[in-house]
């Protein structure tokens, strides 16, 4: 597609000057969720278009970008994004999560600790952290209002008496600053506490829903948990990457068509990186 | 049992636990006719079809008492319960707790938040429908659980350990706790409904029709049950019935309702033994 | 030697490209104009769920996406939000309407008549084979089927008058627009109107269909269905007061009534009236229109049906977002995936 048509970034500069002002409001009050304008991308709405609309209401020439589907940044919903981006910035892409300044993510969050020149953004498909518990909107936020989260702590509870285990896998709710409580994206538990007292500014942005919200450095970030019955993040304990031998991270688990099973690091720039070191020595 | 209905006449001095003053509830905009005290069929305004129903209702209750309401559906007597639990908003009137805020505050007249907590840490409610107490797909224990974290519980260990405790002493057996209630039978159901309004040791308890539609000999448990509660958890409560027999067994003061008001008050046995407004007089000699 | 997955995305989407061409490939290109003529019903819906009125642009991109409805919305969503707004036209009145067509089931007869005009309606679904092999379309006849234009008041207008319709009070506020603000609850009507005039019809059919056949309280009597053009007007830029018509639009108009109660002002007495339901939708999707002045009608009511639920019916029928999120479930998801096994074995293990 010829992009010449096009405003630098895809969207008007009212839209994004739009968009960055929800991005203000939500730095300023973590963990609240914005209401924004969503508009109509070229990409599907549930395919990262609230993701997309902040990465480019906040973009400029000099950025270097890296965009990450399942911490890979060859899959195709990645790829997909990475060329809509490029097309219309033409920013310089990288794979290198320590090398960007903006980092677009769908469901984790980069193993390499970022830093405070650094942002992430998130792709949110439900942002409503009390969706499970209640369907309507306008119960929802008065919850919030009221800091009314006992139905949700019942699930938990519910959870724990019936099966032993708090059965959240990804998206696992958080309390922010304790006021809000905050769905941080589909991300694996193990990237949840990745999110307290960090370095780096995260965005979120759900497109279809038209939110935004905000996590800014050092904010305080806690995942909902009982005195008694601690968070637990996913374990890997004694399983290693078969490619680069990095232990303690998130894997994938691939079985081949033998049946055996083998582990990989999800986070494919920062694996390539270890392997590229691994040859040196 | 004439014993225990007697133990706790107040004496005139004790200051009451509850004190609720000219509580209406009106549906309707109302009319200059019925604004103003005018003449009403039942509990509507002839003119503006208005609808009192409950209409300048004064109430005390005293610590460890069981203070019966009874009248006849229509009456006002749910209205007078649920307003006092915050379920419908009232449209006037003022009432008083002893240990909120030194009995000084209207609790009609505060915030959203302070009215839960008054609901969660002060006050217990069951309902004749165990639908509108309880989550029925969430487990027994749950249930209790819901209270406990409303007012501010983050143990699990202790929350459980508090639950079957709880469930106990309405005689539900531990290995059923992580069942859900709508597993129960009607009466199990009142007796997890009784023993989570009791999660946070209310001081006052109200209840609701809790054995209308039950079976006789479920009944006399789940009365047995209140009458204990009583004296075990030290709590007031306020007894809703249409049922006269239920208020004879339970109740140390009655208060008797017609559309709306309060027609005759005083202690139980006098109300049934002496009735003295027509209408009592009525509902008593049609039980006998 | 290890199993590595499946890496190469860039490559993939490539191939995955051409195939789209060679896969869906034909010898005959159809021209816009020919797609625009012989499929107008087609490209009128389009347009409505789009809620962009481009018949040539909608030719376009039904060309483009090989005949994918869902796509072809995307396709002018995605244009016409990056189209700068220059203007705001005026009101447009449908009693202005040059009228196609325009009939009234609450009446025999009214003011101005019942107008057939070109429909479906009466005609008997029987195959025509002569299409098969003929691809010369029979030159339309043009004796006298009437065609001198046509302008007839509302029958609102007359049930007013006579006093068992209300007049609705004018309302100018500046309406809410949900392409660029997030709807809250209550909505105000003109957000209400607008998503549903945007609504992808089978989710707006449906929904109308519940609360006809018992899911609601709405069965109503279509009192004017009119099809026909209106003006769009902008303000003239240096005149003030006056206006230039840009353009003419096509779109269909229902008012559909249904007996209810009101109480009288002083409270003395309830009385049956009649209520009103509105559909308004660009082009001519005459059932979707219907549909729309019956959601209407029922998000007036209160009631435990989903036909009652504004948030409901208000949230659940955009073509795009739903086919976004339900189409997304195609991306990977391995990683939450692997949070999933990992809690079903934790809990397996507990156990």
């Amino acid at each position: 597609m010829e992009r010449r048509d096009y405003n630098f970034g895809f969207l008007d500069e009212n839209s994004k000057r739009e968009i960055r002002r929800c991005l203000l409001k939500a730095v300023a009050i973590p963990g609240y969720q914005v209401p924004f304008g969503s508009r109509e991308l070229p990409i599907g709405r549930g395919w990262g278009t609230g993701g997309i609309q902040v990465t480019l209401s906040i973009i400029g020439k000099e950025d270097v970008l890296k965009v990450i589907d399942q911490g890979s940044d060859d899959s195709v919903n990645a790829v997909n994004i990475k060329k809509l981006v490029k097309s219309c910035t033409n920013v310089e892409i990288t794979t290198d999560s320590e090398e960007a300044t903006i980092i677009q993510t769908r469901h984790r969050i980069p193993e390499t600790p970022m830093r405070g020149d650094q942002i992430l953004v998130l792709q949110v498909p439900t942002p409503e952290p009390l969706r499970v518990v209640e369907p309507r909107e306008s119960v929802t936020k008065q919850m919030h209002a009221e800091t009314e989260y006992s139905t949700m702590w019942l699930t938990l509870y519910e959870d724990i008496i019936k099966c032993g285990k708090i059965g959240i896998s990804s998206e696992y709710p958080v309390f922010v600053e304790n006021r809000y409580v905050m769905n941080p994206s589909p991300i694996p538990r193990y990237d949840t506490p990745k999110l307290n007292d960090s370095e780096t500014l995260y965005l979120f942005g759900a497109g279809r829903e038209k939110k935004i919200y905000a996590i800014p450095p050092h904010t305080k970030v806690i995942p909902l948990e009982f005195e008694d019955v601690p968070f637990e993040t996913e374990d890997f304990s004694g399983k290693k990457c078969h490619l680069c031998g990095a232990e303690n991270v998130y894997l994938d688990e691939i079985t081949d068509e033998n049946g055996n099973t083998y582990y990989e690091c999800s986070d494919t720039g920062f694996c390539a990186k270890r392997r590229a070191e691994n040859a040196k020595h | 049992m004439q014993s225990i209905n007697n133990i706790n006449e107040p004496t005139g001095t004790e200051k009451p636990i509850l004190n609720v003053k000219g509580l209406t509830v009106r549906y309707g905009k109302g009319c200059p006719h019925c604004m103003n005290g005018g003449e009403l069929n039942k509990n509507t305004c002839p003119k503006c079809h208005t609808v009192w129903a409950a209409n300048g209702v004064d109430i005390e209750l005293y610590k460890g008492e069981i203070l019966g309401i009874v009248g006849e559906s229509g009456s006002g007597k749910s209205t007078l319960m649920k307003s006092i639990y915050f379920d419908f908003p009232v449209t006037e009137g003022e009432a008083y707790i002893s240990s909120y805020m030194d009995g000084k505050k209207n609790i009609f007249d505060v915030n959203l938040q302070q009215k839960k907590f008054i609901r969660n840490n002060i006050m217990g409610m069951v309902y004749q429908n165990p639908v509108l107490g309880l989550r029925m797909d969430y487990s027994a224990a749950g249930n209790i659980a819901e209270k406990l974290i409303a007012a501010g519980g983050r143990n699990f260990g202790k929350m459980t350990e508090r639950a079957k405790g709880l469930l106990d002493s309405v005689e539900i057996l531990e290995e059923r706790m992580k069942e859900p209630p709508k597993n129960f039978s009607g009466g199990m159901q009142q007796r997890v409904q009784i023993s989570k309004a009791l999660a946070n040791n209310p001081e006052v308890l109200l209840l609701d029709e809790v054995t209308t539609g039950l079976d006789l000999s479920v009944q006399a448990k789940v009365l047995d049950l209140i009458r204990m509660i009583r004296q075990e958890f030290g709590v007031s409560i306020l007894l809703v019935s249409h049922d006269l027999a239920v208020i004879r067994m339970l109740a140390d003061r009655t208060v008797v309702m017609l559309d709306g008001k309060v027609i005759e008050r005083g202690l139980t046995d006098q109300i049934l033994d002496d009735p003295q407004h027509p209408y009592t007089q009525q509902l008593v000699h049609s039980l006998l | 030697m290890a199993y590595v997955a499946v890496k190469g995305g860039e490559k993939a989407i490539e191939q995955s490209l051409k195939l789209l061409d060679i896969f869906h490939s034909c010898s005959k290109s159809i021209p816009i104009e020919d797609i625009k003529k012989n499929f107008p019903l087609l490209i009128d819906k389009i347009m409505s769920e789009a809620g962009l009125y481009a018949p040539d642009y909608t030719a376009l991109a039904l060309k483009q996406s090989k005949g994918s409805i869902e796509e072809s919305v995307f396709l002018l969503r995605a244009y016409r939000s990056t189209l700068k707004r220059d203007y705001y036209s005026s009101v447009c009145d449908c009693k202005d309407m040059r009228i196609i067509r325009r009939i009234s089931a609450a009446f025999k007869d009214v003011p101005g008549g019942q107008i057939l005009g070109p429909t479906f309606d009466y005609t008997h679904r029987l195959l025509n084979f002569d299409l098969l092999t003929k691809n010369r379309i029979k030159k339309p006849v043009t004796g006298d089927v009437g065609a001198e234009d046509i302008y007839c008041g509302r029958i609102d207008d007359i049930l007013y008058k006579d006093g068992v319709l209300d007049k609705p009070e004018e309302d100018n506020t500046e309406p809410f627009d949900v392409t660029s603000n997030l709807l809250t609850y209550p909505a105000p009507r003109s957000a209400r109107l607008q998503t549903l005039t945007r609504s992808e019809e089978g989710f707006l059919e449906g929904v109308a269909y519940s609360a006809m056949r018992g899911y609601g309280a709405v069965h109503p009597t279509v009192s004017e269905l009119r099809s026909g053009y209106v003006a769009v007007k902008i303000p003239h830029p240096i005149i003030e007061g006056e206006f230039i018509t840009v353009g003419e639009i096509m779109v269909t108009e229902v008012e559909a009534l249904w007996p209810s109660h009101t109480e009288s002002e002083d409270g003395d007495d309830e009385n049956f009236s009649l209520s009103g339901g509105y559909g308004c939708v660009l082009g001519r999707n005459e059932t979707k229109c219907i549909a729309m002045s019956i959601c209407d009608a029922s998000l007036n009511t209160t009631g435990p049906t989903p036909s009652q639920d504004e948030e409901f019916v208000l949230t659940h029928g955009d073509c795009l977002e739903m086919q976004g999120f339900l189409s997304h479930l195609k991306l990977p998801h391995y990683v939450t995936f692997q949070s999933k096994l990992d809690r079903v074995r934790a809990t397996k293990e507990e156990k």
